[in-house]
Order: C-alpha cells, then structure tokens, then sequence
C-alpha cells in the first residue's frame, strides 16, 4: 500500500464512500467487532478504518453504539468478539491506561474534570513517564523536582493557549461546564496522543467557546494529530471533519465527505424514518 | 468536684497511649479514605493483625520482639493483598464490605477455640511480649504532676509512640505533597479519568491499601505493647467506626487532622467520664438521672450528640475546607 503523505484532507480523494473502506495509512483498523448487552447487540462493525491525521467523525441517532465502540477501541469495555489495532498493534484485551500509553486518549461525554484537584493539577497529572508518581521517589522530592518544573511549565503553556490560565489555582469544579470541556480536551494533550478520541466534545458548551473549541481540534490536526470524535452537532461535523462516518443500530451504515454522507439516503432514513416525507394519515393513503 | 484531678485525667488521656492508637488506626484510614477515596470499613483488621503479631511468636514461638515487627509488618501486606486483589478492580462498595467482613473474619478466628493454644481463644493473650521493649526503657519512675501522670512503662510507650507518630506523619506530608500524592486524589475524585491519562489505577489504589493498612498494624502494635495483652473482642468494629469519628473529627485529607482529632477525641471522652463521675459521686448529679455505672454508656451518648452537632455546623471538621466538601455536591 503506498504511504500517504501530505497533511490532513488529501486522502479523501482517493478513499472509496463506502462502510469499510481502504484509507491510504490508517492508523486504527477494526475488524468485526461485537457487543452484545443481553439480547441487544449494541456494536457490530465489520470493518473500519481511520485515517493518520485527518478529523473523523462519528455520527448516528441515540442509541447507534457510538459511545459503546467508543469504550470497545479504549480499553473500557472488551468486545464479545473482534480485533482492532492501532498503530499495527493489536488492542485485545490491552487495559485502558495501557491504550492510552500507547498514544489513543480519550475524553468523556460526562466530562470527568477532576473536581477537588486545582486546574494546574489537573493538566500535571497528564504527564507521562513522571519519577515523582512511583511510591520511593515521592519520598525523595529532590529526584523529582526538575521534572515538576518541566511539567508545570508546560501546563501553562497549553492553558495559555486554551485560555484558561486565569483559572489554574481554582478547582476543577469551580469552572463552566463548557471550560471543563477544554480542560478536559487540554489534559488530554499532556499525554502527548498521537490520536486524540473526543466523545461529544461540544455537548453542553455555549457558542463563543465552541468556536475556540472547533480551533482547538483543527489546531490538533495541523499538529499531525488524528482526531475520531462522536458529535451531534452537524454544524461542526460540517465545519471539521475531514471524514464522516455513520453509525445506526450498532453498525457503520456509510461512509464518507461531510457533504456526501448528508446527502445519503441511508443516512437520512436511520435519522429521520424510512418513512419520514411520506404522509401518513388516512387522507395521504387514498 | 476534684478539678485538679479532672485536668490531669483528661490531659494524660489527651496525649497517652489511647490517642496514639486511635491516631495511628486513623492516619491509616486517611490514606485509605481521605486521599484515595478507598472505603475501608476493615481497619479492626489491621490493627488486629499487628496486636497478634506482636505477642502470638513472642509468646507462642518464642521469636525475639523485633521479629514479631517484622512479621507483623508482612502479614499486614500479605492482608491488604488479599483484601485488594478480588475487589479493588470493582466499584468502591465491594471493598467496604469485604473488608469489614475480612476484619470480623479476623477477629473470629482469633477468638475460636481450635487455635486455643496459639491464639489465646477469646481470653487473648496476656503475657510479657513487650519484654525486650521495655527493658530498653530509660525511665525508672514514671512521672506523677498535677496535670500529668504516667507510670514508667506508660512513659516509655508514649514516648516512643509519639515518636512513630511525628515519623509517619512527616512521611505522609512528603508523600501526598508529592505526584503520588496528586494521583491518589485524582483516583478519589474519579478513576476512570486518571486510567484515560495512562495510569494504573490498581496498582495505586493497592499501594494505597497496603500503606494505610501498615500504618494501622503499627497502632496495633502499640495497643498489644501498651497493654502488655490482647484481647480479640477489642478489635471489633467499633475500633474502625471510632477511628473513621477521628478522622471525621479532624477533617479527612489533611496530614495532621487524625493526631488533632485523636487528641480531641479522647479530651472529650475523658473529660465527660471524669466530670460525670465526681458528679455522680459528690451528689451533684441526682441518682435518678444517672447512676454510677451509668456513666460510660452516657458519655458515648454525649459524644455523639457532639459529633452530630458538628456534621451540622463543622461538616469538613476542624481542618478541612468547607469550600471543598462542598465541590463534591457540585459534581
């Protein structure tokens, strides 16, 4: 397969619009995964493929299995059956923190802000590979000192530039629901991700920060970042994504440009009905 | 009234070995409860674990003291081990019933007559364990003053036990002043989210189980020494539930607010017992209202009105924020 290259959008092109489609360098690739709660199969996806550095949405009506493939991918939940890898390694049964060390971080439709930890500790705690975290060196501040200064620095640096410097001595639970969302997505950053999986990241957040929100995720992408992202705001999915795809009932019904896949007749139908513009009254029928 | 008498009852009792225990049990429950967010009702246990430990291979075995520590110190891991392996990857709750279970497990087994001959069945074990402890007593008197009174080996014990105390407290001010520290809030705060930043978890909230549970195994060696004996039936679960007023006391997740709640606890507990008994028995009390052996049941009875009265006007206890209890409603 020839590696792509170029940033961001380029691959669209030459990607067919269908469920399960080739990308050109994919860097998560999931094959027949299923979830069964009981009687209900909540994700049953043959084939997906995310492209390395674009914005890709996830999309579908409540109850489509999005935020349950969700968990599959990162380590929440396991699957009935099914693989998956990211960055050609496979995911099976990896723990969440593993996934996560790997490069694949998540943030949350409920923002998990962590209330009683000030914002500064918040974005701290995201750092990798911290000497002060393992149970002997926290006794010896002075192994881990320079490290915190490092990590405190570029806390502030990434709250500059997600303006919530202001903020960094409150408590989490002192912000807007909308500023733990951009906590949330910049502690996520700390991690340094190489994918960076945002599940409803504008639910609940008033216009003007949806649009530092929105600048934010194409920032990431200029940053060579992949972004997947569950949304039910179309507005953005139109504004961002380089690539929509759609789930219905636990499977990925189509795929595609923004565009294209609103255009789809399948798509409108799991929204709206198969049935939505045919009038269904007793007058209709004659 | 004997007031005189009152105050030195009440400040010996203040800074003696009773506070010491309680204290140590609740520093425990504070790394537990306070900054993990680990509901340990099985504290007992701990304290258990470390009382036996002292005098079973002293007595039964004939192990050297400074043995017994150390065995104590590993059958307290091997405890937490067993208590954190099936349940710390499960909701909050399964540990909070294991673990008082474990602790009544514990304590049954130590008064069950098939281990009569090792374990002192429910009489316990009386005996000189503590020994070589206190021959390495400086103290030849004790000290007898108005305000404060303590025989010799009382001396001895609350001077090394206080000692343990300022050791263990500067180790936990270091640590939860430290990332680990920040960790283990996080995980108090919500698990989930730290695992999404790579870290894990159980392996936290085991080190925290485990250090909690140490140091409660070394306030159960000062309860075995102090005494001299062990008795099973104290270490039920009222120990842990007087333990967790302690840290409630002073405030959970604060460093010092298990040794200043301790102190307040056992000033209130003394204080109400003294005051009730010269009354009763100067007649200032009629015998109608309360008799004499009356009096320690009532004086539980005043310290929950107490307690009650500060959930309602103190909720974050004598050092905590209010500020931040009240950010856990928000949430």
């Amino acid at each position: 397969m020839q590696r792509h290259s170029g940033s961001g959008s380029d691959f669209v092109e030459v990607t067919a619009q269908t469920p399960g489609s080739a990308k050109p360098d994919p860097i998560l690739i999931a094959d027949h995964i299923t979830r069964t709660f009981g009687g209900l199969t909540a994700v049953n996806v043959a084939h997906l493929e995310i492209q390395r550095g674009s914005i890709t949405a996830l999309i579908g009506p409540n109850g489509a299995g999005k935020t349950t493939f969700f968990n599959l991918l990162t380590g929440y939940d396991s699957p009935n059956s099914g693989s998956w890898s990211f960055n050609e390694i496979a995911l099976n049964g990896i723990p969440s923190h593993k996934v996560a060390r790997l490069g694949m971080v998540r943030t949350f439709q409920l923002t998990k802000a962590l209330y009683r930890l000030t914002v500064l500790e918040n974005m701290a705690l995201g750092a990798r590979g911290q000497k002060g975290e393992s149970l002997f060196t926290s006794l010896f501040p002075w192994l881990w000192r320079a490290q915190e200064k490092e990590i405190t620095e570029k806390a502030l640096s990434i709250l500059t530039n997600f303006k919530l410097i202001e903020k960094k001595d409150d408590f989490a639970a002192a912000l807007s629901g909308g500023q733990r969302k951009l906590l949330e997505m910049a502690r996520a950053l700390m991690v340094e991700p190489e994918m960076v999986m945002l599940d409803e990241p504008m639910a609940g957040v008033n216009p003007a920060l949806k649009q530092s929100l929105l600048e934010h995720i194409k920032d990431l992408r200029n940053e060579g970042k992949t972004v997947l992202f569950v949304e039910h705001d179309m507005d953005m999915v139109r504004e961002i994504s380089d690539w929509v795809v759609v789930m219905a009932q636990g499977e990925v019904i189509a795929e595609g440009t923004p565009t294209s896949v609103m255009k789809n007749e399948q798509v409108i139908e799991a929204y709206l009905g198969a049935h939505h513009d045919v009038d269904l009254s007793a007058e209709g029928k004659k | 009234m004997d007031f005189l008498f009152i105050t030195q009852q009440t400040l010996s009792a203040t800074i003696g070995v009773n506070t010491i225990i309680f204290a140590l049990a609740a520093i425990g429950l504070n790394m537990h409860f306070g900054y993990t967010g680990l509901l340990n009702f099985g504290q007992a246990g701990f304290l258990a674990i470390g009382a036996y430990s002292v005098a079973v291979p002293v007595i039964s075995f004939g192990l050297p003291l400074w043995m017994a520590f150390l065995i104590g110190i590993f059958n307290s891991v091997i405890f937490a081990l067993l208590l954190g392996v099936p349940t710390l990857r499960l909701r909050a709750d399964y540990l909070a019933i294991v673990t008082i279970a474990a602790a009544e497990i514990v304590r049954q087994i130590a008064r069950s007559a098939t281990f009569n001959s090792t374990l002192g069945g429910s009489d316990g074990i009386t005996g000189k364990f503590g020994a070589d402890f206190f021959a390495l007593n400086p103290f030849k008197s004790g000290i007898d003053t108005p305000i404060l009174r303590f025989n010799a080996n009382d001396l001895w014990v609350v001077i090394t036990g206080w000692s343990l105390v300022a050791f263990i407290v500067f180790i936990m001010w270091v640590m939860v002043n430290s990332p680990w520290g920040r960790l283990m809030r996080a995980i108090r705060e919500d698990e989930d989210a730290v695992r999404s930043l790579g870290k894990n978890v159980y392996l936290y909230k085991m080190q925290s189980l485990i250090i909690g549970g140490v140091i409660g195994t070394c306030g159960g060696f000062v309860y075995a020494l102090s005494r001299q004996s062990v008795q099973p039936d104290n270490y039920g679960t009222a120990l842990t539930f007087f333990a967790y007023t302690v840290l409630i006391l002073g405030g959970a997740a604060r460093v010092f607010s298990p040794v200043i709640g301790a102190m307040i606890f056992w000033f209130l507990i003394v204080f109400i017992e003294q005051v009730l008994r010269q009354g009763v028995s100067n007649n200032l009390i009629p015998d109608w209202l309360i008799g004499a052996n009356q009096v320690s049941q009532i004086r539980f009875m005043l310290m929950g009105l107490g307690l009650m009265l500060l959930m309602i006007y103190r909720p974050q206890g004598i050092f905590g924020d209010r500020k931040e209890l009240a950010l856990d409603a928000k949430a």
